[in-house]
């Protein structure tokens, strides 16, 4: 049917189920109840002491069993969690069927891993921690660093189809991987893909190596105060973990199966930045490359976009030439588009944020509720946005952006939509 | 032949057995047995090191081979030969239309940190602060770009200008199939016209070994050919290497005039469980799907791994077995398409490969059609077949 395709003549992508948790809760009706309410996750780090550290404030998810189990198993049991949802709602019993992409920090051996090995061997140093592996039984602790290990989990558990897929484009790898399920259902090698975005990395190691870099907040008092893009006095972004779950689908095949369409994942664009390891070009024209291809991609004109889920990582830099490129984009218009930032209250997700904001960019248009960017008490006045200040409002929107940018030159765009009528 | 259909214009290959693709054609024509192994730099492990290389012939800045490790580097110069290769290393329009997917593992560590932090954990009051102190203290800033897994292509991005769009793959052996099975279906799909695609590692560190060794996988000892690794404390013999393809459809080929090396006519990939004889049945199925007919010549990835190894070599007994990892070692994220690159070499000088040790079977006359698999000893396994351009 016509009405199942896009302006390409490809198949449209719906969403048939989405799942989340966040440090606000678990569960989309948890989250999306905080995230409407202006609350913020970002608490003060219990999970290991904070002594030397600059940044004592998270968004850690401190709930889940495997909370204090590593990052490794932690980003299983957030994404696994978020897939059980987003299964669940898409109605699809029995196996998946259909790949899994997965958005996933690179895995590393735990300290304490680290050192429950070291301490079975004699010696000093690596060769101690390598005779001690080759003479000691570690499965456990070789399986869980290894960097397939979490996709093969969560293939196990829900049936996936094939070899599943681990992507890695830093701060944008939530919206890779729902780009990566969207070609393949264009392409008609399945009928559906399940997206899972996940990142249990809050630990003390990851901490530093962003503090190293001055990119975290240091306003660590109070701690929900700390993330305030587009505020003048923003000082960094707040590391959070996170889960979030998409259950992609051919309009043609939900409609067939009498599936309850959520939204529809209209477009995506990405562009590589080729300036810097860390920052992003100041002209800010590969973000404004991204946004551009990911509105051909949908066939929308930029007078459709009635909201931006913005990146807003509430450093600097970002917030500024994500500003710039917004400005260049949308024109004189741009101040008239409502845009806000999740990251405001659940802080950076990291590997999973492109996947957390597509849900709750989808969720927008489903309540016709526009979360807030809180703690926006300072505007930063060279930063002229409608970012929906500190209070959710009432919106009907039909056409969302979202955006995510991240270390390496990623720069990955979405554009999501309502269910075509 | 088809104007969609996927072909190789260009190859980069960085290896223990030198860099670019003659000296790798040359060291598959005649192989030399032993290959190139170090045995004194990480006793008892042998590995087979990469050879020097002149970074500045493809990173002409200092700063930015300064903002790298080691893999890092590799990577980006190999990347650098496959660019040239194709005749689009500099083409700037060429480079920011073109997609690019790395397959990568990254997680460099800083050795010393790591040792003055294992041995300071007895004597700590408490572990946990004394770890903060020393990181906060000890960890150089520039270090995490240079572990970030995404870090390879980005640094790719600043070093060579492909700017198209920029992916990257994590995920042992199964990364680099999967990154040439998306970058074949993009492009045969009309996703893409013109991509890069490839990986690197570089083992010769006690961090990298470690990764290997926590589950036992590292062969103690003297070299011994993949197939024959059969005994105690005999494995994965783990090298450094890159490989990188530029791939593009025959009508972009064509538009600008490029001979191909060969055409990617199929890519399969599975996941099979690694007991009993599943492992040796899912190849068996894979190799079915592919369409290999009897007696094929097969690039192998084969890893050296006891099971792992022989469950490959019972599912293709009917074929003729080229265990490349006997003279590169195992390259684990690299190995496909590096494997990729040696059967493209082979269809472009219309010549077979040799046996490269016993058991692998002679394969006679020119071939036609030339396999190339990648079974990881942990999950997953590919097989790409490819054709005379």
């Amino acid at each position: 049917m016509s009405r199942d395709l896009d302006h390409l003549g490809r198949p449209l992508i719906a969403v048939t189920g989405m799942g989340v948790v966040t440090s606000l809760g678990a569960g989309l009706a948890e989250n999306w109840a905080a995230l409407t309410s202006g609350q913020s996750g970002i608490h003060t780090i219990t999970r290991f002491p904070t002594d030397f550290l600059k940044t004592t404030i998270s968004g850690t998810v401190d709930f889940l069993d495997s909370s204090s189990a590593g990052m490794g198993p932690l980003t299983l049991e957030l994404g696994a969690t978020a897939a059980r949802e987003a299964i669940a709602q898409s109605g699809i019993s029995g196996d998946f069927g259909g790949p899994l992409f997965l958005a996933a920090p690179p895995i590393e051996l735990t300290w304490h891993d680290r050192l429950s090995v070291y301490e079975k061997g004699t010696g000093e140093g690596y060769a101690r921690l390598l005779a001690a592996a080759r003479s000691t039984d570690n499965r456990n602790v070789f399986e869980t660093m290894q960097f397939g290990y979490v996709a093969e989990r969560l293939a196990d558990e829900f049936g996936v189809r094939g070899l599943p897929i681990t992507t890695s484009t830093a701060c944008a790898s939530g919206a890779t991987a729902i780009q990566l399920g969207v070609e393949a259902i264009r392409r008609g090698e399945s009928d559906r893909a399940l997206i899972v975005g996940a990142d249990g990395s809050a630990n003390a190691e990851s901490m530093i190596r962003f503090s190293l870099l001055s990119a975290l907040s240091t306003q660590n008092d109070p701690p929900q105060k700390a993330s305030k893009p587009f505020s003048r006095d923003r000082d960094g972004f707040v590391l959070a973990e996170g889960g979030a779950a998409l259950v992609l689908e051919s309009l043609a095949s939900a409609r067939a199966r009498g599936a309850n369409i959520l939204g529809i994942i209209r477009g995506c664009g990405e562009k590589a930045d080729d300036f810097h390891r860390t920052r992003s070009k100041p002209d800010g024209s590969p973000a404004i490359a991204a946004i551009r291809a990911a509105l051909a991609d949908a066939g929308a004109g930029e007078h459709e976009i009635g909201y931006v889920n913005a990146h807003g990582t509430s450093t600097p830099e970002n917030d500024k030439m994500e500003h710039l490129s917004l400005s260049t984009v949308f024109g004189e218009r741009m101040p008239a588009i409502p845009i806000s930032s999740n990251k405001s209250m659940i802080g950076h997700t990291l590997s999973a944020a492109g996947a957390v904001e597509a849900v709750f960019s989808l969720m927008t248009m489903r309540e016709g509720t526009l979360p807030p960017t809180i703690n926006y008490d300072n505007p930063d006045p060279a930063i002229s946005l409608d970012v929906v200040p500190n209070v959710k409002r009432n919106a009907d929107v039909g056409m969302v952006l979202s955006n995510s940018f991240g270390f390496g030159g990623q720069n990955a765009c979405l554009v999501m939509a309502r269910e075509p009528g | 032949m088809g104007p969609q259909d996927v072909v190789i214009t260009g190859i980069g290959l960085v290896s223990c057995l030198g860099e670019g693709t003659e000296a790798h054609w040359q060291a598959f024509r005649s192989p030399q047995l032993p290959p190139p192994v170090n045995t004194e730099a990480f006793p008892p492990y042998p590995v087979h090191m990469v050879p020097e290389i002149d970074l500045n012939l493809q990173i002409p800045k200092r700063g930015d081979q300064r903002q790298m490790e080691a893999w890092q580097r590799l990577g980006v110069y190999t990347a650098g030969l496959a660019l040239d290769d194709a005749g689009m290393k500099s083409d700037e329009t060429m480079c920011a239309s073109m997609d690019m997917i790395v397959a990568a593992a990254g997680g460099e560590r800083d050795v010393q940190v790591d040792e003055t932090i294992m041995s300071g954990a007895g004597q700590a009051a408490d572990f946990e602060v004394f770890l903060n102190e020393r990181l906060t203290n000890d960890l150089r800033p520039t270090l995490f770009p240079a572990q970030l897994s995404n870090l390879l292509a980005g640094n790719i991005s600043i070093v060579h200008k492909v700017t198209g769009s920029s992916r990257t793959m994590m995920g042992e052996e199964g990364a680099g199939i999967s990154a040439l099975a998306t970058a074949v279906a993009r492009l045969s799909s009309g996703q893409s016209t013109h991509m890069l695609v490839g990986a690197a590692i570089h083992n010769e560190a006690p961090d990298k070994l470690m990764v290997f060794e926590t589950g036992q996988l590292l062969h103690q000892g003297p070299w011994q050919p993949v197939w024959s690794r059969t005994g105690e404390g005999q494995g994965s013999i783990i090298g450094s290497g890159a490989a990188f393809l530029v791939l593009e459809t025959r009508a972009h080929a064509d538009a600008r005039g490029r001979k191909a090396y060969a055409t990617i006519e199929k890519v399969v990939a599975g996941r099979t469980k690694r007991e009993g004889h599943a492992l040796r049945d899912g190849i068996a199925a894979l190799a079915s799907d592919a369409g290999l007919a009897s007696g094929s010549l097969i690039v192998s990835g084969a890893t050296g791994m006891r099971d792992i190894t022989q469950a490959e070599e019972q599912a293709l007994e009917a074929h003729a077995l080229r265990g490349y990892g006997s003279l590169t070692g195992h390259l684990r994220e690299v190995q496909m398409p590096f494997g990729v690159a040696i059967a493209a070499l082979a269809l472009a000088h219309g010549e077979a490969l040799p046996p490269i040790s016993e058991p692998e079977k002679p394969f006679s006359g020119a071939p036609e059609r030339v396999a190339a698999t990648s079974v990881s000893t942990t999950r997953g396994e590919g097989i790409v077949v490819l054709a005379r351009a």
